[in-house]
């Protein structure tokens, strides 16, 4: 082996201009990627940046469709998870791949030939060398669904190791875990890549890449935005470290087309806020965070943005403001009204609309078409209902109208909604909330997965809304969109706002800041 | 009344209930393999149906029961192997297929039948027991339990050695796998479609057997929709049993026990319209469901095509 390659250390695995698509979106952009043994290597990037992706071609799961994988130098296409693992790829998945129902030797023994008595024996012993050279304790007869996240996560580790993997790659590892569990996690890393090892390790979180990698590839869109390589990665200091990566995270790219206007215009400060919230409350459920202590306010024509990594409490915020969920406590007005024990379709007649980023699960009737789903929040009120039966001809004119209006490309109006592109999904939806008596909108990721041409559009369709004296929330996990559009810009996470910045020239990095958890 | 509690009464109604359970038996060991992998196999009649017609066939013109055995399983393969083919390959709906299976064979043997037999329907010669000494002496217990084809023993067997296939084996850990988290088996690196495939096809062969000996042993004749929702009631024993084929083998007996009695009244002279003497065995079945359907647990992926890197 150590005739053919170059340098010292060679890759284990590397991948060369590798893109991958899925209707509608590149998930990864020739990316390249080199994986060294006794390193580990974060992918670093926020939901959406091509993390999982990548992974899953790594794992056999995922086929590339361009570009090509090498494994000890030599091209090899990986095409099955059974493949991955002959070539040494151990994988310890984003959501546990254990069977709760078996034991964790049961587990551990899954995947040898169905001919054979699982070997009990041997495992037991190869699996007390392994957690004794680790340092952790692995309970082999209890059942996985007994065990912690912590505990599960160790013993997908484990079977890694088993399993004679050269390379484990670790996807969003410490995203269920406690920060003590993290800590852990950190050192046995650390213990793995100094048996050789090679690791990957896939956070969107900087401070756990800062403290736990040796090189660092940051992902944004798909795309690989930069590389931070062990020399300088030693050479620098944490602070530098992560100031370094939130200029690749969140600065500007000199090619990017988003970047064409940054028209903010500004707010007459005295005006009275359209909507006010004061220290509202949600409890959390077991799969959503809840919503802790939060004030704002908005004045008409004032854009206040909301930023923060994904599933932070964003949604949870836009449906208690809409009704959809059930504040415990705290009070939003409209216009000086208390509306919080109102009902949803209350809040919406009063002018509180909300542009859900769930277009085809909640935003619309997928099978209904175009036309009724203009109405749907209408349905039974005239004019386009009368004595519970359907005006087809008032709902058509109407429909038709609006269609014009915002541009929506439709072949009819009797085409069924999810047919659309979700472009024009997006534009039926605008049309809908943005129609008469609309005071106050909650947009949630209005421009999630659509393209440029459609991005730019809804853009200006939330402008021109604020224009017209309206008081917009915009949800975002693009930072991007948010400097672009917003007077302000609210940071949240863990499910309260963890700072309010106007948008002025230092915004980008204030904000960044805030969003990875340290002070403005 | 004093007929219904004599001693040969007794052994005849359990001699009954034993011939009545051991379709029910491979039926419902057939169906928990299947359900065991996460594919919901209501085809089981259809197959049942399949192996009863085609054992029988076998049976009649070979003269040889095992013959009969042999093409009654190969027919429930050969039903199980559609089955494989739409749900498990294809990704189908389970049910929607599984149903359309059943109609389709209960049609197709009826025809098939009736084109061979027209309105006749033949028997078979007595099949030979196997005599167990000494314990068929016991009263009672004795003539209703040793005295029995040799495939009933066999099929007891396959009980127990079922059950070691589910707990000791690599293949019952793939099996469950396959069921409670395909996903997990797949990066195991254990392909789940042929696991499943292998499970259906096993299915198949069991409940194939199940409806021969249905026909050639417990009946000794094939007429059309001779299983009567036998498979049905095997798919009920596989979710009351919870993965253990001990617990079908209890169930069948059970059902054994209310099929066989509704003959025995019927012989007996009871009073009672048959009708609802008939509807005994499916009663059972409501009352089982009522007091032990809530804690049946069934695989978590049951009845979910897999698909890999689905997202």
């Amino acid at each position: 082996m150590s005739n053919t390659t170059p340098s010292p250390v060679g890759d284990i695995v590397a991948l060369e201009g590798v893109t991958k698509r899925f209707p509608g979106i590149v998930a990864n952009d020739s990316i390249d990627l080199s994986i060294r043994p006794g390193e580990v290597h974060v992918l670093l990037g926020e939901n959406g940046a091509g993390k999982s992706t990548l992974i899953g071609m790594l794992s056999g799961l995922q086929q590339p469709d361009e570009g090509r994988i090498l494994v000890d130098g030599k091209p090899t296409p990986i095409t099955s998870p059974r493949q991955a693992l002959a070539l040494g790829i151990g994988t310890v998945f984003q959501h546990m791949m254990l069977v709760p129902t078996l034991t964790v030797a049961e587990n551990l023994l899954l995947g040898g030939p169905w001919w054979q008595r699982p070997r009990t024996e041997e495992l037991e012993a190869r699996v007390a060398e392994i957690s004794k050279s680790l340092g952790i304790v692995v309970k082999l007869n209890a059942r996985v669904s007994e065990l912690s996240l912590g505990e599960q996560q160790q013993v997908e580790i484990v079977r890694a190791m088993v399993r004679n993997s050269r390379l484990l790659i670790l996807d969003e590892s410490t995203s269920m875990l406690t920060p003590q569990g993290i800590e852990e996690l950190g050192a046995l890393m650390r213990r793995l890549v100094e048996q050789g090892l090679a690791i990957v390790f896939i956070t969107h979180k900087l401070k756990e890449a800062a403290a736990f990698g040796d090189r660092i590839s940051v992902l944004k869109l798909g795309r690989k935005v930069g590389e931070i390589p062990p020399e300088r990665f030693r050479a620098l200091g944490e602070q530098e470290i992560i100031s370094e990566i939130v200029e690749l995270m969140f600065g500007k790219q000199k090619d990017d087309p988003e970047a064409a206007e940054r028209s903010v215009a500004s707010v007459h400060t005295e005006a009275a806020p359209l909507l006010q919230v004061v220290d509202l409350e949600v409890a959390p459920t077991d799969n959503a965070p809840g919503l802790s202590s939060i004030s704002f306010d908005i004045r008409p024509g004032e854009i206040l943005g909301i930023a923060g990594i994904d599933g932070n409490g964003q949604k949870q915020l836009a449906e208690a403001l809409a009704g959809q969920r059930t504040a415990t406590s705290g009070s939003v007005r409209l216009e000086g009204t208390a509306i919080e024990k109102l009902s949803v379709g209350e809040r919406s007649r009063r002018g509180l609309r909300y542009l859900t980023d769930d277009r085809l699960g909640e935003g619309t009737v997928g099978t209904f078409p175009v036309s009724i789903n203009f109405f749907l929040k209408q349905v039974g009120a005239a004019p386009f209902w009368r004595n519970g039966v359907e005006q087809r001809a008032e709902i058509d004119r109407r429909a038709g109208e609006l269609v014009r209006e915002y541009d929506v490309r439709t072949p009819s109006l009797k085409t069924p909604v999810a047919r659309l592109s979700g472009g024009n999904i997006q534009k039926v939806l605008l049309a809908r909330e943005l129609a008469d008596g609309a005071k106050v909108v909650i947009f949630n990721k209005p421009t999630y997965g659509l393209d440029l041409a459609n991005t730019l559009a809804s853009r200006q369709r939330i402008r021109d809304a604020a224009q017209r004296g309206l008081a917009v929330l915009l949800i975002s996990t693009d930072l991007e969109e948010l400097l672009s559009m917003c007077n302000r810009i609210a940071v949240m996470a863990n499910g309260s706002l963890v700072g309010t910045v106007d948008n002025a020239d230092d915004a980008r990095t204030r904000v960044g800041r805030l969003m990875i958890g340290l002070a403005a | 009344m004093t007929g219904l509690f004599s001693e040969v009464f007794l052994s005849a109604l359990l001699f009954g209930a034993v011939t009545a359970a051991v379709p029910l038996l491979l039926a419902g060991l057939g169906e928990q393999m299947s359900e065991k992998a996460g594919v919901l196999n209501i085809g089981i009649e259809g197959m049942m149906l399949a192996g009863a017609y085609l054992g029988f066939v076998g049976a009649f013109y070979s003269g040889s029961l095992w013959l009969g055995f042999l093409t009654g399983a190969a027919g429930g393969v050969a039903v199980a192997l559609v089955m494989a083919l739409l749900c498990v390959r294809i990704g189908l709906n389970q049910i929607v297929i599984g149903i359309a299976l059943t109609l389709g064979l209960e049609g197709l043997t009826a025809l098939l039948h009736h084109f061979q037999f027209s309105r006749s329907y033949p028997r078979l010669p007595a099949p030979n027991p196997t005599v167990i000494p000494t314990l068929v002496d016991i009263p009672v217990i004795g003539p209703a339990f040793f005295k029995h084809h040799l495939i009933v023993y066999l099929a007891v067997a396959l009980v127990f050695a079922m059950g070691y296939l589910y707990r000791r084996t690599q293949l019952g850990l793939n099996l469950q796998a396959a069921g409670d988290k395909p996903a997990a088996l797949d990066v195991a690196g254990i392909d789940v479609i042929r696991t499943r495939t292998i499970a259906v096809l096993s299915t198949g062969a069991l409940a194939g057997l199940g409806g021969a000996y249905l026909a050639n042993v417990g009946a000794g004749l094939f007429i059309p929709f001779i299983t009567n929702g036998a498979g049905f009631l095997g798919i009920v024993l596989a979710m009351l049993a919870r993965g253990r084929p001990v617990w079908v083998l209890f169930g069948a007996l059970l059902f054994g026990v209310c099929l066989s009695l509704t003959t025995a009244m019927q012989v007996a002279g009871i009073n009672i319209p048959t009708d609802v003497i008939q509807m005994l065995p499916f009663l059972a079945v409501m009352i089982m469901l009522v007091l032990f359907g809530r804690r049946a647990s069934l695989p978590a992926a049951l009845g979910i095509p897999y698909e890999r890197g689905a997202r």
